[in-house]
């Protein structure tokens, strides 16, 4: 296993002077925890999100939506509409001068439906007024003609032979078939269970919103809350049927993400509204409208075996994984490739038969979420693992660990695991961590129902769960995936400033933060300004697949190394001195025993040095067609939950009163952006085990609201117990190991088996709702 | 659309009468969300907020007169002891922002089956104080005021001036099913009120009708079995069969439905062990009192 390494690689152009860590000031470099520069603005309201976007002249975009799960559109009049006093334009499909396609994987999602709609909520017309409510009520007056079309909305019909088509040839977007070992392996010990996850939301708290300003070139600009604004820009132009150069976006403030941004959503309707009237277009979706205007996380239908022996070792694993894509493909495809590749879980299994479909239906589109694939599998594939130390009377710990990852061995798609890999430990840790307290019934709001009051301690049950889960870090299967960074060193008002420009979306997560820290760490300067996100640089990739701090982590690092490496160049010039002799140190150039030989003031002068750097992580490659074997992945990320609960057993109430975790995040960059990813995302997953699904009904959403969409509050997470391991990846830039998303996949299971645990029912679907427990 | 905003009870009332097409608004918890969503169009909002009068409450002959607009979050602070009951389901409603804004007039004024003052106002016997320019007072008992899925017995020129709910006589209590620990909108809910003075029972049923429900046969039977057990005298312990029996008659009297929130099957189970829980919580508070 790797050991914990000491400190980032530093200066690299001088790799023989490098034996000393850079100097640990508490100013703000790796490892420490700065202040975020949104942090107060965020906690005090004053922060600008996109919803707070305002130009003079603006005018306000509205959808019109389709309110049918599945229709041919006979025809659309919108001849009143445009009659009502203070609208601008109202646009349909005809209106889409480019391709009316886009897609992150397959561009097969009209910017306007045309002939078909294919889910409730899919936009048909474009209202643009003065007033957002001149709009809306304009919007009512389109006349859509619909022929109603019957609708597939089980995933489990949509690939029988008289379901109905949503698209042509069919309903399957991608069968990931995955052999490994023998063809029929056997085992003296076989379990299995079938698991059903149900469609979680983002529900991100800052709704879509965007600002479209038309600019005197005939092209674009366009701000906007997303995660990956070059992908915008390349589907927003080829529906405009614009060059590049003519659409630009800025990134606005992100009320998160949580993967709920990839897709589009105002953007080319914005675009759209804004071109043709001349005039800077908002739109902003409110909270109904918000569940109809991105993708959710596929609900899956399950079924898994476990063959061991009779001390628990795995033999072989089946997995049978079907996920409902609905009405267009979004990230179907990847989603479908980590459940197959990664939905066995952090285990040594020698033998193994996957099949994991995605199929379109007439529901809501599911794309990307925190976790990715890897959520919905992992309650199957821990449940399972509950089932089968039960039944060769192993410790639910133990087995664990006894299957679990080491570094070094190969998972179910044959790729070594070549950095830490530390299954066992992260269980014991969690295992070893203090329990909560016995229930206390004297305070209602630490019970099941809290000021609800409807237990003071009677049928209250309490049960512990065990979770241990893996996912990958980084876009797989041969995406090169990479990222851009533009780094400026000069001199303003005497003092050193770094200006650092990428496009990499902050979501809320604290990219900006530590692209500042990486600076200041690189460059040795305090003050680091960081350029606002926009298309005028490279690409930053996307912000998912906790990919940000390794990847655009890297860029940045790289980018100052060529800073750093140019401005000992000038030095060298100046100073007569090879630059492998010279060291930049603080604000100063140093030699090679430590004389300070000149100030960066006069080594810069009036001079700016600037470099851009794309860099990309290691390759990765397509798995087998047939086997699905290779190397698909560029890092795994490891993390353990360990949960508590207390169950009202007549009422099927829960309140969960620990939820402790360990996990490994190779090196902390900034330790308190590492605990929020990890108290977050461990609330996510919870929210998944216990409260938080969209219920669709024959394709109808019926609870757009968070009224009726639940996500945890205060009263629901409790105080968490987290512990942090730090062994680096030796591939990765200071060693870093991606962060958000481990933590929304090990937390629900954990939670699950706990409830599991009190009510002794198998409970093989989440979220849990009460009437699940009390069989009513 | 208008915004009305009298700042007397006499001026509010003559604009309910002149305009049938407002909206009254107190805290704005239902009707902001509403307008929201635009479900209502409504010609006027008549904002209710101004009135100080409404914002008051006072004791008078064994009963609390609760002014319409006084907040969630002034029950909860002052009338714990009086409406132990009403106090108990103010603590669940919505957050603490939802809690300074919200009023049990308000509450009755949308009339809707969740609202989580209803059930311990009817467990309680209260009264709601119905007003109009032209005909002046007129009392409505609870258990009459709610008509149907958010229709209540308003007149289109009538406001609600206030409720009168008896001060507790004998131990209150009050639960609600959500399906998370706080925030949350009720799957069920039940109240119940003991009444030593007069041998009786009150209940009360939220979320499990069309319209908040008294449980009148699960009353007489809980209150006729302490009666003939002289359980009233005797304080002795409430049997586990005769609380389980109180709570197959409350579920009884529900007439829920299927919907996101919970399944109607779901709503009978909790409201038959809630009730029995209250009851038993209430008499043990009984027991404790002599």
């Amino acid at each position: 296993m790797s050991g914990q390494n000491g400190h980032p690689g530093r200066a690299m152009t001088d790799s023989t002077t490098t034996t000393v860590a850079p100097p640990v000031t508490g100013s703000g470099r790796i490892g420490d925890s700065p202040l975020r520069p949104d942090g107060t603005l965020k906690v005090t309201g004053e922060f600008a999100y996109a919803s707070d976007l305002w130009h003079d002249e603006m005018c306000w975009g509205v959808t019109l939506r389709s309110p049918h799960p599945h229709a041919r559109i006979a025809g659309i009049d919108i001849t009143e509409a445009l009659t009502v006093p203070g609208v601008w334009a109202v646009l349909t499909a005809d209106d889409v001068p480019g391709d009316n396609a886009f897609g992150l994987e397959h561009a097969d999602q009209p910017v306007l439906a045309s002939e078909f709609v294919r889910y409730e909520g899919e936009p048909v017309a474009l209202v643009a007024a003065d007033h957002p409510e001149t709009a809306r009520r304009a919007a009512k007056k389109i006349r859509v003609d619909y022929e109603v079309l019957p609708a597939v909305t089980d995933p489990r019909r949509a690939m029988d032979p008289d379901a109905p088509a949503v698209h042509r040839p069919g309903n399957l977007v991608r069968h990931l078939k995955l052999r490994r070992g023998e063809v029929d392996p056997v085992a003296p010990v076989v379990v299995s269970l079938d698991f059903e996850v149900g469609m979680q939301d983002q529900a991100f708290l800052g709704p879509e919103s965007g600002l479209a300003v038309p600019a005197e070139d005939g092209g674009v600009d366009l701000y906007v809350a997303t995660q990956w604004l070059h992908v915008d820009q390349r589907q927003i132009c080829l529906a405009l049927g614009m060059p590049t150069e003519k659409v630009r976006l800025t990134l606005s403030g992100v009320g998160g993400a949580f993967g709920g941004r990839e897709d589009l959503s105002v953007h080319v309707h914005a675009c759209l509204l804004a071109l043709r009237t001349g005039k800077p277009v908002k739109m902003s979706y409110g909270r109904e409208e918000s569940f109809f205007g991105h993708v959710h996380r596929h609900p899956a239908v399950m079924h898994y075996e476990f063959g061991a022996e009779t001390d628990g070792t795995l033999v072989y694993a089946k997995s049978d994984v079907l996920l409902d894509g609905g009405a267009y493909a979004s990230s179907t495809n990847a989603v479908v490739g980590n459940a197959g590749t990664l939905g066995l879980g952090p285990y040594r299994i020698p033998n193994v038969a996957v099949d994991a479909y995605g199929v379109f239906t007439n529901n809501p589109p599911c794309g990307a979420m925190r976790g990715f694939g890897c959520v919905q599998a992992a309650f199957a594939h821990e449940a399972l693992m509950d089932e089968l130390a039960d039944a060769v009377g192993v410790d639910r710990v133990e087995i664990r660990q006894r299957n679990g990852m080491r570094e070094g061995d190969r998972n179910i798609t044959g790729q070594i695991i070549d950095s830490a890999a530390p299954v066992a430990e992260l269980l014991q840790i969690v295992r070893d961590l203090p329990m909560p307290p016995p229930l206390d019934p004297s305070d209602i709001r630490a019970l099941p129902g809290a000021v609800g009051n409807t237990t003071h301690g009677e049928g209250v049950r309490r049960g512990i769960g065990y979770s241990v889960t893996y996912k990958n870090v980084g876009f797989s299967e041969g995406f090169d995936d990479y990222s851009t960074a533009r780094v400026r060193l000069e001199m303003t008002g005497g003092e050193a400033v770094a200006t650092v420009h990428t496009a990499a979306a902050e979501v809320g997560q604290g990219l900006i933060t530590v692209e500042q820290q990486i600076c200041r760490t690189e460059l040795g300067v305090e003050r680091v300004v960081v350029h606002p996100k926009n298309t005028s640089v490279g690409s930053g990739g996307s912000t998912s697949a906790s990919r940000q701090t390794y990847v655009t982590g890297g860029a940045v690092k790289a980018a100052c190394e060529a800073v750093r490496a140019a401005v000992l160049e000038r030095a060298s010039m100046g100073l007569g001195r090879p630059a492998a002799d010279l060291r930049l140190d603080g604000e100063k150039i140093v030699g090679t025993s430590g004389e300070v030989l000149a100030s960066l003031g006069e080594v810069l002068g009036d001079d700016a040095v600037e470099e851009t750097v794309e860099w990309h992580h290691r390759p990765t490659h397509a798995i087998d067609p047939e086997t699905g074997q290779g190397d698909a992945h560029v890092q795994f990320a490891f993390s353990a939950h360990r949960a508590v609960v207390d169950v009202d057993v007549e009422l099927g109430l829960v309140k969960v009163v620990a939820l402790d975790t360990a996990q490994d995040v190779g090196r902390a960059i900034n330790p308190d952006a590492v605990l929020g990813q990890i108290h977050g995302g461990s609330a996510q997953g919870m929210g998944l085990a216990l409260m938080e699904e969209i219920i669709v009904t024959d394709g109808h959403v019926r609870n757009p609201s968070f009224t009726d969409y639940l996500i945890p509050t205060i009263l629901d997470m409790p105080p968490m117990q987290v512990k942090v391991l730090e062994y680096a990846d030796p591939h990765a830039p200071y060693g870093v190991r991606g962060v958000g998303e481990p933590p929304t996949i090990s937390s629900g299971p954990a939670v699950a088996a706990a409830v599991r645990d009190a009510t002794k029912k198998p409970l093989r679907r989440v979220p849990i709702r009460p009437e699940h427990i009390t069989g009513t | 659309m208008d915004f009305l905003q009298p700042t007397t009870w006499a001026e509010a009332l003559t604009l309910r009468a002149e305009r049938p097409d407002a909206l009254p608004i107190a805290g704005g918890t239902d009707v902001m969300v509403d307008l929201n969503f635009d479900r209502r169009r409504p010609g006027a909002l008549l904002d209710l907020g101004r009135v100080a009068e409404l914002r008051e409450w006072g004791a008078d002959d064994g009963r609390i007169r609760l002014g319409a607009g006084v907040p969630y979050a002034r029950v909860i602070e002052d009338l714990g002891a009086q409406l132990p009951g009403l106090a108990m389901a103010s603590r669940t409603v919505g957050s603490p922002q939802i809690r300074i804004r919200g009023t049990v007039g308000g509450n009755l004024g949308s009339a809707s089956p969740a609202g989580d003052a209803h059930p311990p106002l009817l467990a309680a016997g209260a009264v709601v104080e119905i007003a109009s320019a032209a005909r002046g007072v007129r009392l409505v008992p609870a258990a009459e005021f709610y008509l149907g899925v958010k229709r209540n017995a308003l007149e289109p020129d009538e406001l609600i001036a206030a409720v009168l709910v008896p001060a507790a006589a004998g131990p209150q209590q009050f639960c609600k099913v959500g399906t998370r620990n706080a925030m949350v909108i009720a799957v069920s809910a039940f109240a119940c009120a003991l009444h030593p003075d007069r041998g009786a029972v009150g209940t009360g049923i939220g979320s499990a009708a069309p319209t908040p429900r008294r449980a009148p046969e699960a009353e007489t039977f809980l209150a006729g079995e302490l009666e003939a057990a002289g359980l009233w005298e005797s304080r002795g312990e409430l049997p586990e069969t005769l609380a389980a029996a109180f709570g197959e008659r409350v579920a009884a009297a529900a007439s829920p439905i299927d919907d996101v929130r919970g399944s109607a099957a779901y709503r009978l189970h909790s409201l038959a062990v809630m009730a029995r829980r209250a009851a038993t919580w209430a008499w043990n508070d009984y027991r404790k009192a002599a």
